[in-house]
């Protein structure tokens, strides 16, 4: 493995409500490799959007670290967050609502230009702003118009050039095209591979959507409750999962041929579990087909079962079923 | 730098080619035009006497060509009245609203935007405000100040202030909560020009429709507070004090309750207009 971008030791977000305390991102260690990208899967409220939104201090963890060019970012000072922000960038999943409807894209992309007082004259910033829009495949004639008169692709691509504008080194991709038609996600995702060989850059790349997550990751995570259940190498997660979670995860990827119509698969029952307050043991024990007594109570630490690739799962029976 | 400042003239002329295509916002601003015209030079339209002067003989008499309007109970010309109240009652209708809107903007849209205790603190003492009667509050500010009409603007503003947060704060807080914001957020904006770049005219819609609403509401507020005497001192003229003095004579002299009541309705219609034209106008969604 290459050189380490960011290091995330014992993050941990949890968010106070009524009810209790929410564990949305639960003492997650993790090490993201320079140009390379990490792929975060889960269903729903398993905390894969809170863990990217902590990591650029948009919500303030609860505790851990987060390692980025030797420094702890979580104990930066303001000025100095100033500094690290624009190496840092986030690419959102709506790109209906992630754009100010009352800007022009050209607006739009110059904004983070302004703020970090990048350019010395406008002139500059023009000139930066057309090579971006060149960059991400949006048309010059687009630059006075506003984004609710743009489809859901070129949306996006202003989205992404907002977040490549100021050259980070590193982008979290929270869902970038679950929102758009298929054809256009290919459009996306190809982008954003073909920007990543062109500029290095590493992402953290969140999605629900498999498929998507094996085209573009080279690492996946996987999380269920807030905790990671199962990381390794793509290739290693996807032929021999470890854990019944990713197991039964892989098994709802719909397969196109007639053959597998026959075939059975682990289907899970039950509903998530809440996750305030959640208890010790397996977090997915309630509804795994594999849980055991010990399961319940033992506290799950990920264990190494292949070349850089973990699990937390107490039973490593790849024949079960 | 020149490339900027054109951009900018032609924002601005883009704005008002589409404010000028709205027919009855430009409607608007014309009758707006006028009323303001007549308030600035009222005295070259009736000198200021003829809205004093009391013509024993003259009294309660309907609209004719030596009084267009009539006249009061007490033999004044009303239409020089209604000429020079609108001085009076521009200048408390516009000031009041305008004051309010900002200090009910800094104050809702902080309390929405930072939450937590600033919304807590600044919402409870609002609370605190809506508890006393508006009419109360405000007798209580001019007795307390004095019978001034800076008192009374300030007294007015106090008692509208509270209905401002709210609605202001509550249009925010949908804002805020837009993705854009946390965007902006991602790439380091300040929370000031998060606000003023990206809440503010996102929240635009309901706070100009309000504050136009406003105008004619604190015009008629006037009116009551000058009833009860705390408003305007008579003998100076005020539309909404022409208003309630003419509920006497409602049915002997209907054209007394008439001629001011149009100018009323005619200035919050107007304000109204150029209002939602406004809005319209600079909503990029709403491009032809």
């Amino acid at each position: 493995m290459g050189e380490t971008l960011l290091e995330i030791r014992n993050l941990k977000k949890y968010f106070r409500t009524g009810a209790g305390m929410l564990h949305a991102v639960d003492d997650l260690s993790f090490k993201i490799p320079k140009g390379k990208t990490i792929g975060v899967v889960g269903e729903s409220g398993c905390g894969k959007s809170t863990l990217g939104r902590t990591i650029l201090r948009l919500h303030e963890a609860t505790s851990g670290e987060i390692w980025f060019q030797g420094q702890d970012i979580l104990k930066a000072d303001k000025r100095r967050m100033k500094e690290i922000r624009p190496k840092m960038q986030m690419i959102f999943q709506d790109p209906y609502s992630s754009l100010n409807g009352r800007m022009t894209v050209r607006q739009l992309i110059a904004e983070p230009l302004i703020v970090n007082k990048i350019c010395r004259s406008r002139r500059e910033i023009d000139e930066k702003v057309d090579e971006i829009m060149e960059t991400v495949g949006l048309s010059q004639r687009l630059s006075m118009s506003y984004p609710h008169e743009l489809d859901g692709g070129r949306r996006q691509r202003i989205g992404v050039a907002r977040a490549l504008v100021l050259d980070p080194e590193f982008v979290v991709c929270d869902e970038p095209v679950s929102a758009l038609d298929v054809s256009i996600q290919a459009q996306i995702l190809n982008l954003l591979m073909d920007l990543q060989e062109q500029r290095d850059l590493t992402y953290l790349f969140i999605t629900h959507d498999l498929s998507v997550v094996k085209h573009i990751s080279d690492e996946i995570m996987v999380m269920y409750l807030g905790q990671c259940v199962e990381m390794g190498p793509s290739q290693a997660v996807f032929d021999s999962p470890a854990h019944p979670y990713t197991e039964a995860l892989l098994a709802a990827i719909p397969i196109p041929s007639i053959e597998s119509k026959h075939k059975r698969r682990t289907l899970l029952q039950g509903e998530v579990s809440t996750p305030i307050n959640p208890g010790k043991g397996c977090r997915f024990a309630p509804r795994c087909p594999r849980a055991t007594e010990v399961c319940r109570v033992q506290e799950m630490k990920l264990r190494e079962v292949g070349d850089h690739h973990y699990s937390a799962a107490l039973c490593q029976n790849r024949e079960y079923s | 730098m020149n490339k900027s400042s054109s951009r900018r003239r032609a924002q601005i002329g883009e704005f008002w080619r589409r404010f000028r295509k709205n027919k009855v916002a430009m409607l608007g601003l014309v009758i707006l035009i006028v009323i303001v015209g007549m308030a600035v030079f009222a005295d070259l339209i009736v000198p200021y006497s003829k809205c004093v002067e009391q013509l024993g003989a003259d009294k309660l008499q309907g609209p004719s060509l030596r009084h267009w309007f009539g006249t009061d109970e007490l033999g004044r010309d009303l239409f020089a009245r209604i000429v020079h109240g609108s001085r009076n009652s521009l200048m408390v209708g516009v000031t009041t609203s305008l004051l309010a809107l900002l200090v009910g903007a800094t104050l809702g849209a902080s309390a929405a935007y930072f939450g937590g205790m600033v919304d807590n603190i600044i919402m409870r003492l609002i609370d605190i405000f809506t508890c006393i009667p508006p009419i109360l509050l405000s007798l209580a500010v001019v007795a307390a100040l004095g019978k001034t009409l800076r008192n009374l603007i300030i007294a007015m503003t106090i008692s509208c202030i509270p209905g401002t947060v709210r609605l202001i704060r509550s249009v925010v807080i949908t804002v805020a909560e837009q993705d854009y914001v946390e965007a902006a957020r991602s790439y380091g904006t300040s929370n000031a020009r998060i606000i003023f770049r990206y809440v503010l005219p996102n929240a635009m819609g309901p706070i100009i429709v309000n504050t136009t609403m406003m105008i004619s509401d604190m015009i008629l507020s006037a009116a009551g507070l000058s009833f009860i005497g705390m408003g305007i001192q008579p003998p100076r003229p005020e539309w909404g004090a022409l208003l309630s003095n003419a509920q006497s004579y409602l049915f002997t002299a209907p054209y007394m309750l008439f001629f001011p009541g149009i100018f009323i309705i005619l200035t919050s219609m107007a304000f109204n207009l150029v209002g939602d034209g406004l809005t319209d106008a600079l909503d990029p969604k709403l491009k032809d």
